[in-house]
């Protein structure tokens, strides 16, 4: 058994405090201590993004990332970014585009989705593919995915103006 | 209205996108162990021995698994090889742990289990085995030099199978040819890649001696019927449940491997439930693979540029196993005569063992590459006629009106290949039409101007799907008045649970939603095939269909009793049986449901049969064959070589759409792999067979960078062969991508004289072709 320690951190709006090993990845706390199984595991080496989470407001891949160095912060995953009921705006736009077909990768792509559209609500479809090249689908051929960041941004745009 | 060929919103969406999935690693069963794998280091070695002692004394290890460890008799039994040919010289595939020879870098050698998987990793580590490195056979054509190093210490030679595929007369297509061209290409391709590795979580029940495992497989029957087999036990005694989410198979998912046995075998032995999940290292190791193929090829044409003859051979790499035995090369085989009238055609296949993985379908199943070589001859042919490769393509084509048309090959089930249907002029007339072609060598022409190397390709493919012989699915109106569907089928996010519910929703007058599909669970439906060869929709689909209909009349015969009143003045709608024109007149399905599941004591009446369900197995007499054709703009840069794709157009046809959203999709992310396998996949081995791409790094899949927007437009000819008229939709987007992207960059490097017979098309192959086209050019 490895070495120990206690953390905080505020995890979807909630606190929280473990007693964690120092080697655990930040995915696999999420995944198997606090059960949040939204947070998916692609390659473990920084590539994919299906474990992309936002660590104070910006995306981070939770497989380079220790737990213990999530302490004090704040972390929201794809449950976090769910209203109880239904599904958000952005969730919707998938659903209306056809952004996802295994949602493997999907959890992932919404949390850099929402970083990116929150600092940039009007963009470009060359600037969505940019953001987006950190996280891999292999299923959808990203067009889906890329219409579904636009419709949002474009309904945003009407409901703003 | 009707639900099928509406793009209804996917039922699946919304758990996916809430964080509510549920893949297999996301199961917590109680008491759960978590294995990892000691894998070979070696592509060839004999193992001396094992010595456990240091893994086994670290805490929290629970056991260290060998081959001697295993019971029998699964210790002995080999995997069982799927798809036995004739052809094939040594069947042999895995035993579930290595016994004393490993034949690839990657082959599971030991198994161990511990209470979490960081400790598990550990213990791995601290096993000690001894190998003695045996020499090993990398490359598939130096493995077949006399005297090259064996991938199997106990054959003479690295010969898995050698054999012609062959029909016509070819010599006498060649003796009166006005040309002849001959081509040598290299024809690579990586592997499936899902973005979910592989994974399986097994718990037995020693009490009723019941074994359950939940693996992401495409085919959980299959893998059912397999470990029966190995096992000699009944298969009532064991379920295998793909979980409702699997992040994608493209393939390898639909076989067996052994870490599946090894999970089982740990869960008995040590009665607790084992969980394995594979990381991308393994995955890349040991998860199987399509790989390389090199073909020698020539054509024989008229003086027109109708073709008389194609012959040649190839060479296939099979790697050091044949699990699903000699079925991607024979594919591949099959598929090169493809939209043409080819009168004769004579292959040599040859495929080599190599100290590497095994290789099996991936999403395309051997036909990309065979579509590269067809087509490759088609512009060739057009090159050296002076003819515009449009024009080449349409002087080749089968016509509408031979429809169906006998190829002249036999299939791998001893049956003709017969083309059931399609028009493949008209879909490649609508596909230069949509990437407006005509108007391309101006573009090309101004684009030089300005310094820019811009070139247009073309691709067109025929691909059987639908394969039989059936996939079940049960349709039942429960006692809740719900519906629930059940279907040995196992999706890997292609949308069943939506397009089945669109077929039942028809026959029983509910919407999609309310419909509850519960895919991939032998418990749920007897037999089946499995999710592959672009099938399920053709299969599952008239089935769903077929036992809807029964549920419907079941319905009504049962209303008709409650109601007093004739079947046929009865409707179906909403949820309810009532009477024509009278809609308050009439019984809801949970109403009916109760009245025909009985009443104890009480007989039902004539005809009114036990409850509201129906199992159907539609059986395909043969295989539906879906086509299309691609257009591809790319600009290379010659500086760098690199290749960037300004547009993609594809004209497509599966037969009726059931959903055309989710049929897009399915073409949208087959050229995604496509744009892969032309451009950037390559699963590299150095010349001792040792994997030097194991990770995403190193092995590039597309970017959302690197895919382009895609046009497409669909011509639907529905096939006599189902009553819903569909084709497979699955691998279209991938087959004929490598080609056209690949002529699509010797188009752009025309002014240079490059010619691509290669792929991925590299930007290392690009610059060197261009400096061969340079230094011969200097030369003459
Ligand atoms: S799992 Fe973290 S980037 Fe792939
Ligand atoms: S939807 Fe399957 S990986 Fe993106």
């Amino acid at each position: 058994m490895g070495e120990r320690r206690d953390i905080t951190l505020t995890v979807n709006g909630a606190s929280v405090s473990r007693d964690v090993e120092v080697r655990w990845t930040l995915v696999d706390f999420l995944r198997h201590e606090l059960e949040l199984t939204g947070t998916h595991v692609g390659c473990e080496h920084g590539v994919c993004g299906a474990c992309t989470v936002l660590i104070d407001g910006r995306s981070a891949r939770s497989c380079l990332m220790l737990a213990v160095q999530a302490d004090g912060h704040e972390v929201t995953t794809v449950e976090g970014l769910s209203p109880a009921e239904g599904l958000s705006p952005l969730q919707q736009a998938f659903v209306d585009n056809h952004g996802l077909q295994c949602g493997y990768c999907t959890p992932g792509i919404l949390c850099t989705l929402t970083e990116f559209l929150e600092t940039n609500p009007d963009p470009s479809e060359e600037e969505i593919r940019i953001a987006l090249s950190g996280n891999l689908c292999r299923c959808t051929g990203y067009q889906g995915i890329v219409d579904a960041a636009l419709a949002y941004a474009r309904s945003n745009k009407g409901s703003a103006e | 209205m009707s639900w099928v060929g509406s793009a209804v919103p996917r039922v699946e969406d919304p758990a996916l996108l809430s964080g509510k999935g549920r893949f297999v690693d996301d199961l917590q069963v109680p008491n759960m162990l978590h294995a990892a794998v000691v894998r070979s280091p070696y592509a060839h070695a004999r193992v001396r021995g094992i010595d456990k002692g240091a893994a086994l004394a670290l805490p929290g290890v629970h056991a260290v698994l060998t081959y001697e460890d295993l019971p029998e008799p699964f210790r002995e039994s080999r995997l069982l090889l799927l798809v036995p040919n004739p052809a094939i010289r040594y069947p042999v595939t895995y035993y579930t742990l290595a016994k004393d020879e490993v034949c690839f870098a990657g082959e599971a050698v030991a198994f161990v289990i511990a209470d979490d998987r960081y400790i598990a990793e550990d213990a791995a580590e601290l096993v000690d085995i001894d190998y003695e490195p045996l020499p090993m056979a990398s490359d598939c054509r130096a493995a077949l030099a006399p005297g090259a190093a064996v991938a199997h210490a106990d054959r003479p030679d690295n010969i898995a199978a050698d054999f012609p595929i062959a029909y016509g007369d070819i010599d006498a297509a060649f003796a009166g040819a006005a040309h002849v061209f001959t081509e040598s290409i290299f024809a690579h391709r990586g592997g499936g890649h899902a973005i979910e590795c592989r994974g399986i979580v097994a718990a037995h029940d020693p009490v009723g001696d019941n074994m359950t495992l939940w693996v992401n497989t495409q085919s959980p029957h299959m893998l059912r019927d397999v470990y029966a087999k190995m096992m000699g036990v009944s298969e009532s005694r064991i379920r295998v449940i793909a979980p409702a989410d699997v992040g994608g198979g493209f393939g390898p998912k639909g076989m067996y491997y052994q870490e599946h046995f090894c999970a089982a075998a740990a869960a008995r032995l040590l009665g607790r439930p084992v969980k394995w999940i594979e990381d991308r290292r393994e995955n890349f190791l040991s998860t199987y693979q399509e790989r390389d193929q090199h073909w020698d090829v020539e054509v024989a044409v008229d003086a027109e540029g109708r073709l008389r003859g194609v012959r040649g051979s190839l060479i296939h790499d099979a790697g050091a196993y044949l699990p699903w035995g000699i079925i991607t090369p024979f594919i591949s085989a099959t598929t090169v005569p493809g939209p043409y009238v080819l009168p004769a055609y004579h292959m040599n296949l040859t495929v080599v063992f190599t100290n590497k993985v095994a290789t099996t379908p991936v999403r395309g199943a051997g036909r990309p590459q065979a579509a590269f070589v067809m087509e490759r001859l088609m512009d060739r042919i057009a090159r050296e006629l002076d003819l515009d490769p449009v024009e080449v393509r349409r002087r080749n084509f089968i016509q509408p009106e031979q429809m169906p048309y006998s190829v002249g090959l036999v299939f791998r089930d001893g049956s003709p290949v017969v083309y059931d249907s399609g028009d493949y002029p008209a879909c490649q007339e609508k596909a230069i039409a949509l990437a407006d072609y005509e108007s391309f060598r101006e573009r090309q022409a101004e684009a030089r101007q300005a310094g820019r190397y811009i070139g247009i390709g073309l691709g067109s493919y025929v691909e059987g799907t639908g394969l039989g012989p059936f996939e079940g699915v049960s349709v039942k109106v429960e006692m809740s008045g719900k519906v629930a569907v059940q279907t040995g089928a196992a999706p890997q996010g292609q949308g069943h649970q939506t397009m089945l519910a669109q077929i039942v929703a028809d026959q029983l007058g509910v919407k999609p939603e309310d419909i509850a599909v519960t895919p991939g669970d032998t418990g749920g439906v007897g037999i089946g095939i499995g999710t592959f060869a672009s099938r399920i929709t053709a299969n599952a689909g008239p089935s769903a269909q077929l036992a809807a209909t029964g549920v419907r009349e079941k319905l009504v015969r049962a209303a008709a009793h409650l109601l007093e009143a004739a079947e046929a003045d009865l409707d179906v709608a909403d949820g309810r049986v009532f009477i024509k024109g009278v809609p308050d007149h009439g019984k809801t399905f949970a109403e009916i449901a109760t009245f025909a599941n009985g009443m104890p004591g009480f007989s039902l009446p004539g005809g009114v049969t036990p409850g509201l369900d129906e199992t159907a197995y539609f059986t395909p007499e043969r295989s539906t064959y879906a086509n299309g054709a691609h257009v591809v703009e790319v600009e290379v840069d010659i500086e760098t070589g690199a290749v960037t794709i300004l547009r993609y157009s594809t004209a497509h046809d599966c037969g009726a759409m059931i959903n055309p959203k989710m049929v897009d999709g399915q073409v949208l992310g087959g050229v995604a792999h496509g744009v892969g396998n032309a451009l950037f996949e390559w699963m590299r081995y150095d010349d001792d067979a040792q994997p030097q791409t194991v990770s995403f790094g190193e092995y590039l899949i597309p970017m959302a960078t690197d895919v382009p927007r895609v046009d497409q437009v669909h011509i639907q000819t529905p096939t006599p062969l189902n009553p819903l008229g569909v084709k497979g939709a699955g691998e279209g987007g991938t087959i004929p991508a490598i080609a056209a992207i690949a002529a699509a960059v010797e188009d752009a490097l025309s002014p240079f004289g490059v010619h691509i017979t290669q792929t991925p098309v590299t930007p290392p192959y690009i610059l060197e072709r261009l400096d061969a086209a340079k230094r011969t050019e200097s030369l003459g």
